[in-house]
């Protein structure tokens, strides 16, 4: 212990956490000439699942969701080859493990990708669980017990965040599963009530249900909270017509496991007050994410954090209230809980320790996709936050139901294929927000995000010439405002 | 400068300024000169009672005065308050022998100068001139009811215009004809796109066995399923055109048009029965036709994509000749579905596209099982056998030497082309003047032919995109100009497009060679990079595949001047891109979007190799 905080440090840069947001940092420093090392260690679930280097994107997030998500649009597309002339059985079976195992193994050679990254560059990696020691030294303990202590510069906690259990409901530790055991479940988890209205609980409940599994998502309030509402209840509405069951204003109360191995679920309807029950194979809860920032004592090193969230604080730096000390990614407050926001954040914050550029992260325009049976694309401000910023008056919605073309032929329902861009009224109508529900939503969002950020108005999305035939070009067609109250339905082509 | 003054008793018309009279425009060149001379001619064909004149001449004040005395609405061009007037008195000397102003029109008769108005005005001429107003029976006739041409007559029809729109299939020479809506509706982007998704649901089946679903035997595909689940949503559309149509008070006739004079067209219908209609104005929206080869067999037994979307049977063996967008399209799917393709290519893939991209989209498909046979061209088409399909021989020759070959197909798909529909339609009667060579309708940029009260939108024109979006832009914002208060002109710049090959294509901007072309190399920087759509990994296809490139103007800001993605939903990817074209795209911009993750767009934020750096852009594996 002696040895650690001699004057020199052992690392110009340590980060906390190989994530996203962690590898990233690191690998850009390391890259520009510093000296880094990454610590990363994943506590095992409750039900004792763990993974390796990558974090929660690669490993129990955004890779296996979205692999899950094609093996269940590829039910779908078995249910559509018929129409377009294939010649395959009504009800095809579809096999859990043959999928995990497919998913599981391109999560480990990632693992292993990641691994190699950090070797190529010299990032040195250490599997250990950090805390703070004092404000320049870390302690690291293996999975064995063996301790280590490493000092740096600059320390960067990337820890991102875990999975929420319900405190107060009996069973639900015991019994649940969460995010962080779905992806890696050897078996099918059978008939699955998932608890919850965030986007994880919608993508896991849509892909689910997408795999033939009967599946029911429990709901307290609202589903999507801070997404836009009215594409909200598009996507449950969706969703339910494509086989999700939905118990809304419900909160669970108890879960007991039966002598046949099977769950028995009870459960409250807010509104009447009556309890009901339920039996399942499977509870998953995903009520919300906590920051994994408790075992760091930051307390230590001084770095703060806000008390109900546990999130540390950061400024337009992305520094903590120790200088020398930042934060990014899912444990820093107020930042979007996504990805590729944190790998840009990462990358800025190496170059900025650097002396490489002075930029900051914009975490304005962020766009998204959940990843529903029925996708949603978003960037910008909702409905909601655009009529709060400017009020209803100074804001123009222009709206569209549309059809796909691959839906017509196989006879699949467009109700909720839908599209609004959200605008400032006074010309040339600014675009403030765009909204997309339909197949692809992600590959459509990205590059009008892009339009956005080059401040893109309503004008110039008109004057844009659409592709043909895809759903994309339907943005660039939509006329019709919310105001006018006319019937937003494209019917027919032109 | 030029001005509409309705006429009121007593009042001197005011000197208002509209609108900037030609701007740009010297008359130094004959080109510029012809230009002038057209728009000349339109404001005489456009208004009711057009004056030339000069602010200060009393001759001038005089006749206003006449017209305003009459509460006649006219428009007026002051010679002394424009830049050309000079030329502009040039050119109308030319057109009516007159140099002198004021220069009067009525109902596009030339009137004269001063005194002749005021001697007609006597003689009761001028009134029977002006009483003349509805002499047309349409404000707008559309010949050609494909996307361009309905989109043009819709929207005239909503400005409250009475409108008429020809429509009528010529059958191929197989006999294959079809309903309201065009190519793109009929034969073009809606069957082509469904038939490339039966494609994709093969490919998608296959895959998804690694995803977990479990059936075994090789899924076999039905022909006629697909065609007639195609060919009852084609008979939808057209059913929908037509009450759009009908909803907007549009007449449509199916019959073939024809000018016979000015102003006039004549309709001929299935039994051969002629009517003539008039309009004050025409859009010429007749699109193109696939083109034949010329040689011994061709119209006989080939067919073309007039022809494949509606095949009553499966074509089986094929051989499609041809590497335009169209051949490799048919070659795509036609293969997808599990036939036995070749593709006789007699030089580049995609002319006109990017050739690196075109390349990968020709190797992805050969890996994918199709065969191409380069540098040939096919001399001699034979029946062997008849049947549904038959047997063909095809005899085929190099370019580049003596050698030939012969091959045997069921069918043989030709896709060499398409050729304006501009050469049987009395053109020549009213001069519409075409290329004789390519039969294209050159246009200016407001698709006003040289005829004035002519003018044409979509495939037909010469040097213009042939992409249904684009007719339907152009002949939307047409109407808007001809007939409501727009002055925006179809922006031809910048417009993105994807070929829907096995491995799609999405591009917006210049291709690499034309990139280089007009700003030389050394000004430009290219990024690229393979990508392996997450997608791909499970279903265990290749990472080196799918590629992504951008082409930027160095010194200009890093400006994003061309866009290339070939991969899974290359369309849906492009779109958005062109909206940020539009807005001046930069590479710092891509590099300051957040991706969305995981998807393949997301590919464009982070873009780091250049092609002059010479770095390796393949992915590693596991």
């Amino acid at each position: 212990v002696e040895s650690a905080h001699s004057g020199r440090q052992d690392y110009d840069l340590l980060v906390i956490g190989g994530g996203s947001g962690g590898l990233a940092c690191a690998k850009e420093a390391a890259q520009l000439g510093k000296k880094v090392a990454v610590v990363d260690y994943v506590e095992p679930s409750p039900r004792g699942t763990r993974w390796g280097l990558g974090g929660t994107c690669v490993n129990v997030g955004c890779i296996p969701k979205k692999l899950m998500h094609q093996a269940a649009l590829l039910g779908d597309r078995i249910r559509d080859a018929p129409h377009y002339g294939w010649e395959v059985p009504q009800q095809v079976p579809h096999d859990w493990r043959k999928m995990a195992e497919a998913v599981q193994n391109h999560v480990k050679s990632l693992n292993w990708g990641h691994r190699v990254q950090l070797q190529d560059r010299k990032v040195k990696y250490f599997n250990i669980k950090a805390s703070f020691v004092n404000e320049h030294v870390v302690c690291g303990v293996t999975k064995g017990g063996k301790e280590t202590l490493l000092s740096a510069e600059h320390i960067v906690i990337a820890t991102g965040g875990r999975p929420r259990y319900p405190t107060n409901i009996e069973g639900a530790l015991e019994h649940g599963i969460t995010s962080d055991d779905i992806f890696w479940l050897k078996e099918s988890p059978g008939k699955t009530l998932v608890v919850g209205a965030s986007y994880v609980a919608l993508e896991c409940a849509g892909f689910l249900t997408g795999l033939s599994l009967d599946t029911t998502v429990m709901m307290r309030s609202i589903p999507l909270r801070g997404f836009d509402q009215q594409m909200s209840s598009l996507v449950t509405e969706h969703m339910a017509s494509h086989g999700t069951q939905f118990l809304r204003g419900c909160t669970p109360s108890r879960v007991k496991k039966l002598p046949d191995g099977q769950l028995q679920v009870t459960w409250k309807d807010l509104a009447s007050g009556r309890e009901d029950m339920g039996t399942f194979d499977t509870v998953l809860w995903a009520i919300g994410r906590v920051p994994e920032t408790r075992s760091l004592n930051l307390e230590k090193a001084g770095v703060n954090t806000n008390p109900n969230t546990h999130k540390i604080l950061v400024d337009a730096q992305e520094a903590t209230s120790v200088p020398h000390i930042y934060a990014i990614g899912d444990a820093a407050e107020g930042r979007p809980e996504l990805t590729p926001t944190a790998t840009m954040a990462g990358r800025l914050l190496a170059q900025r320790l650097c002396g490489q550029s002075s930029d900051l992260m914009d975490y304005d325009n962020v766009p998204t996709t959940v990843f529903t049976p029925l996708e949603y694309g978003c960037v910008g401000l909702s409905e909601e936050e655009a009529v709060a910023r400017h009020g209803e008056e100074h804001v123009e919605v222009y709206h569209a139901f549309y059809k796909p073309l691959e839906f017509t032929v196989a006879e699949r329902d467009s109700s909720q294929c839908y599209i609004k861009m959200v605008c400032l009224r006074e010309p040339p109508q600014l675009v403030l927000g765009l909204h997309f529900l339909g197949p692809n939503a992600g590959e459509v969002t990205q590059g009008f995000a892009l339009g956005i950020k080059c401040g893109a108005s309503y004008t110039q999305v008109m004057r844009t010439v659409g592709i043909h035939p895809t759903c994309a070009e339907e943005v660039a067609k939509l006329r019709i405002t919310k105001r006018s109250g006319l019937e937003p339905t494209v019917t027919g082509c032109g | 400068r030029l001005g509409s003054v309705r006429g009121v008793p007593g009042s001197s018309p005011p000197g208002r300024r509209a609108r900037p009279w030609f701007p740009g425009i010297s008359c130094t060149s004959a080109e510029a000169r012809e230009e002038l001379r057209r728009r000349l001619l339109g404001l005489i064909e456009d208004n009711r009672v057009m004056i030339f004149s000069k602010s200060y001449c009393p001759h001038s004040t005089r006749v206003k005065e006449l017209f305003s005395s009459l509460g006649v609405e006219y428009n007026i061009l002051e010679l002394d308050q424009v830049d050309d007037g000079a030329s502009v008195q040039e050119v109308l000397s030319e057109i009516t022998n007159q140099i002198t102003v004021p220069n009067v029109f009525v109902n596009k008769v030339h009137m004269g100068g001063c005194d002749r108005t005021f001697q007609a005005h006597q003689s009761g001429l001028l009134q029977k001139l002006l009483q003349k107003e509805s002499a047309y029976d349409y404000d707008l006739i559309v010949i050609g009811g494909g996307s361009g041409g309905l989109a043009c007559a819709q929207e005239a029809a909503i400005l409250g215009k009475k409108v008429m729109v020809l429509d009528f299939v010529v059958p191929s020479p197989q006999g294959t004809s079809w309903g309201l809506g065009g190519t793109c509706v009929n034969v073009g982007c809606v069957p082509k796109k469904l038939m490339h998704q039966a494609a994709l649901l093969g490919q998608a089946l296959s895959d998804s066995r690694k995803f977990g679903w479990e059936y075994n035997q090789q899924a076999k595909h039905n022909w006629e399923t697909m065609t007639e689940a195609i060919q009852n949503h084609i008979g939808s559309l057209n059913w929908s055109y037509r009450v759009s149509l009908r909803e907007k008070a549009v007449a449509y006739v199916n019959s073939y048009g024809e000018f016979v004079e000015h102003h006039k067209i004549k309709a001929t219908n299935r039994k051969g029965q002629e009517t003539c209609y008039t309009a004050a104005k025409f859009v010429i929206a007749t699109g193109e036709r696939p083109r034949y080869l010329g040689i011994q067999g061709d119209k006989e037994y080939c067919i073309t994509s007039d022809d494949l979307f509606s095949l009553p049977y499966c074509p089986g063996k094929t051989l499609v000749v041809g590497a335009s967008y169209v051949a490799l399209e048919c070659a795509g799917f036609l293969a997808g579905i599990g036939l036995d393709v070749t593709v006789m290519v007699r030089s580049v893939l995609l002319r006109g596209f990017d050739q690196e991209m075109a390349e990968k989209v020709g190797s992805y498909m050969e890996q994918h099982g199709i065969k191409f046979l380069r540098k040939f061209i096919p001399v001699m088409v034979q029946q062997l056998e008849k049947g549904l399909p038959g047997k063909l021989k095809v005899v085929a020759k190099s370019t580049e030497g003596p050698e030939t070959m012969e091959g045997v197909y069921n069918t043989v798909l030709l896709a060499i082309g398409r050729d304006s529909c501009t050469r049987k339609i009395g053109l020549e009667k009213i001069g519409v003047k075409i290329n004789e060579k390519t039969g294209k309708i050159p246009v200016n940029d407001v698709e006003q032919t040289n005829v004035p009260y002519v003018y044409a939108v979509g495939d037909v024109l010469e040097g213009k995109l042939e992409l249904t979006p684009v007719a339907i832009q152009a002949g939307k914002l047409l109407a808007r100009r001809l007939f409501g208060d727009h002055l925006e002109k179809c922006d031809y710049i910048n417009v993105p497009t994807t070929v829907f090959t096995p491995l799609e294509y999405g591009c917006c901007g210049l291709s690499e060679e034309k990139a280089i072309e007009v700003y030389k190399k050394e000004n430009l920087e290219v990024y690229h990079t393979f990508f392996w759509p997450l997608e791909w990994t499970v279903a265990g296809r290749d990472n080196n595949t799918c590629y992504a490139k951008i082409i930027c103007n160095k010194f200009n800001n890093n400006r994003v001047i061309g866009f290339h993605i070939l991969g899974p939903n290359a369309g849906e990817v492009t779109q958005g891109f062109a909206v940020a074209m539009k807005c001046g795209l930069t590479k710092q911009l891509l590099d300051d979007t957040i991706g969305i993750h995981p998807t393949c767009g997301e590919v464009f934020t982070t873009l780091e190799i250049t092609k002059s750096s010479g770095l390796d852009i393949s992915q590693k594996g596991c």
